[in-house]
């Protein structure tokens, strides 16, 4: 989450807070030398050392897997040639899944934060149950949903003698599942954070609303949700950025049509041993999701981040 | 090297002519120009500050006097597995002998992509927490020839002298200083019986419009491509063959895949399709077919299609940087005694490379010293064909088109 604290100490939080401090500023910094060196050491040099490969060219006649020191920025212009198609879907899929997990996502942080208010009993079961997934491995219940879904599973049946799906459709192997498989592993990510926000919304703010004769709808509207946004943005970007990284959703309930960029960099890295290739669309993925999301907290104000 | 005279066995001529065709001169010299030096310091993906050279490290100080474990990567439904203990028969008798306790792990699910994970630490001779690892002809050659392996001591394998005569002296590693076969195989169609019920016969068939979206296929080139060759006339164990024939082969594997004809390309795991059912025809490999027709009711068919199938082998080798070499070799001896290596036939039903086991197999099941999957016959063999091998280039950009057409 290194980018998303990068940014939200913007210029404009850092200067004024510091200046009246000056005294404690020998020790803050020594504070910070613990997460500065671990920065350094495992995200600064990776990404050097990515760069540098992402440039390198094969070696004339070698073994597969050989390549030497070169400058070759080529390789970046190939990579995007060959692979757009891949990186775009990435995003969309990432984004169909952030919404979607919003959708789902929110009423389920304002039944617990809100409606449950003043139950704790209530509130830490349903929170037992939204953390509840994390209790088992990512991958075993991917597998699980790709049986689930599978062709002669109960699931598919229905829906074909419901006439939903056609009588030769599917779910596993499309985009649809991999979409799906985004949403359902992503969404405590983006539930968790709404529940933090909506769960310290003052409720005399709500009762106010209700004293100036605004109707639940509308309160919810101008009150509850503006006050919630900062937890609506940091779980978009939970969700959104590892979402479009993700590799495995892709692997099990997708095919050779839903590639996403994670499972090209995977292959190209372990399967052909093309290194400058791998390096150079992971340095694209990197770059193309910090410029996504600069945008977008530029347009949601990163002051809403804390 | 001379050449020894061809054997009058059939299978053990198929084999021999088989492993012959496994490297070619050329791709012998290529590696020997500029590999060595360059990949070991690339492998580490350009991080390492100094390259170094694994085939001049030398292993590292054996502890297996003192260790007394051994951990072997292997691939899915590849050795005798109890159901009702959850255990491998054969490795509790090992342990129970030898009293070297053996971790098994089903790791290898391709061998690209095996490699591909282990590759940067072979490189700088380091331990990858394996002592054994099982990989096919091609990559076996890739690995000895890298110097990624360390040389067996067959004073601690006194078994080996069962190895098939035929399998003794192969191009990629003469004298079997660096390997010995595992099992050997068949790469071919398998479908549903009761899905499929007219079965299936060429690699064309699997195109048939009632199976679409039904259809897997392997994500070893090696198989898949060479299975379309096959299918379209081509010799894939000669040395006739080149762009032309390859990418012609692979033009048929994009078209279906792009139609949706194939639904998925996977590894080993296509035989948890065929058990779901979203698979009901696939190209898949032999002894897989076997195991899952005993484990899951008896309802797939393996054919070697009309026009061929392919032969391969995968081979034992113990990796550099592994510290438990003895402890392997044990093993390996342990499982090349005809009676022991007869049981793992019995179950994993792959080409048998042990001298004797054909007999030790009429003990426990007459039926399968009879199969010709196992024990084959001139018939058989003379339908089945090596991937010749590929030059590192040709390597590279097949490998990278393959990747390409099947979605990465």
């Amino acid at each position: 989450m290194s980018i998303v604290t990068a940014i939200g100490h913007g210029p404009g939080q850092g200067a004024p807070a510091a200046a009246p401090r000056r005294r404690a500023r020998g020790g803050a910094y020594l504070l910070l030398a613990p997460g500065l060196a671990y920065l350094g050491l495992f995200f600064v040099v990776p990404v050097f050392a990515l760069l540098v490969t992402s440039l390198y060219v094969p070696v004339p006649g070698g073994e597969v897997g050989s390549f030497q020191p070169a400058f070759e920025w080529a390789n970046y212009v190939r990579a995007l040639e060959t692979y757009w198609p891949q990186l775009v879907r990435s995003f969309a899929y990432a984004a169909i899944a952030t919404v979607a997990a919003l959708a789902i996502g929110y009423p389920i942080a304002y039944v617990i934060a809100v409606r449950a208010r003043g139950r704790p009993f209530l509130q830490a079961m349903l929170l037992v149950l939204v953390v509840a997934p994390f209790f088992t491995s990512f991958i075993l219940r991917t597998v699980a949903w790709k049986q689930i879904l599978a062709d002669e599973g109960f699931v598919v049946a229905g829906l074909r003698a419901l006439s939903v799906l056609p009588p030769d459709g599917r779910l596993t192997a499309t985009g649809f599942a991999v979409v799906c498989g985004l949403t359902y592993n992503f969404l405590p990510f983006m539930t968790l954070p709404i529940y933090a926000n909506l769960e310290r919304l003052d409720p005399r703010l709500v009762e106010a609303g209700a004293d100036l004769y605004a109707s639940g709808p509308t309160t919810f509207r101008r009150v509850t949700l503006p006050l919630s946004m900062p937890g609506v943005v940091s779980g978009t970007l939970l969700t959104f950025i590892p979402a479009s990284g993700d590799f495995v959703n892709a692997v099990l309930l997708g095919n050779s049509t839903t590639t996403m960029i994670g499972q090209v960099i995977d292959s190209r890295f372990f399967k052909v041993s093309d290194y400058p290739t791998a390096a150079a669309l992971s340095f694209v993925l990197m770059v193309a999701i910090l410029a996504l999301v600069a945008a977008y907290i530029r347009r949601a104000g990163t002051e809403e981040l804390l | 090297m001379p050449k020894p005279p061809e054997p009058t066995d059939p299978f053990l001529r198929a084999l021999v002519r088989a492993q012959r065709a496994s490297l070619s001169r050329r791709s012998v010299l290529a590696a020997g120009a500029g590999a060595a030096s360059v990949s070991a310091l690339l492998a580490a993906c350009g991080t390492s500050g100094t390259p170094s050279s694994p085939g001049t490290a030398g292993p590292a100080e054996d502890v297996s006097d003192e260790d007394k474990r051994v951990t072997w990567a292997n691939w899915t439904l590849y050795l005798d597995y109890d159901d009702e203990s959850g255990t491998y028969p054969t490795l509790e008798a090992f342990t129970e002998q030898t009293g070297i306790e053996v971790t098994y792990v089903e790791d290898i699910d391709d061998n690209d992509s095996y490699y591909g994970r282990v590759q940067g630490q072979l490189a700088n001779g380091q331990d990858i927490g394996q002592d054994i690892v099982t990989l096919t002809d091609w990559m076996a050659g890739r690995m000895i020839r890298q110097g990624y392996t360390q040389e067996l001591d067959k004073a601690n394998i006194p078994n080996w002298e069962n190895l098939l005569p035929g399998l003794r002296d192969v191009s990629f590693d003469p004298g079997r200083e660096h390997s010995l076969t595992w099992q050997s195989g068949f790469g071919g169609l398998a479908w549903n019986k009761t899905a499929v019920a007219a079965g299936l016969r060429t690699v064309s068939d699997l195109w048939n419009p009632d199976l679409r979206g039904r259809v897997e296929v392997l994500s070893e080139m090696r198989d898949t491509v060479g299975l379309i060759m096959l299918d379209q006339g081509v010799d894939i164990a000669s040395d006739e063959w080149g762009d032309d024939e390859f990418f012609a082969a692979l033009e048929v594997l994009d078209q279906q895949i792009t139609s949706g004809q194939i639904r998925q390309v996977r590894g080993n795991s296509y035989a948890e399709d065929l058990v779901s059912g979203d698979a009901l025809a696939v190209i898949g490999w032999s002894g897989d077919i076997t195991v899952l027709n005993f484990e899951n009711g008896d309802n797939w068919e393996f054919v070697l299609p009309e026009a061929g199938g392919t032969l391969w082998s995968d081979n034992l080798m113990v990796p550099i940087g592994s510290r438990r070499k003895k402890n392997a070799e044990t093993l390996m001896d342990y499982y090349y005694d005809p009676a022991v290596a007869a049981e793992v036939a019995a179950y994993v039903n792959y080409i048998c490379p042990v001298e004797g086991a054909r007999e030790e197999m009429e003990a426990i099941d007459p039926e399968l010293a009879e199969n010709p999957l196992i024990f084959p016959d001139d018939e058989v063999l003379a339908r089945s064909y090596v991937f010749r091998a590929l030059t590192p280039d040709e390597e590279n950009r097949y490998n990278a088109e393959f990747q390409s057409v099947i979605g990465n």
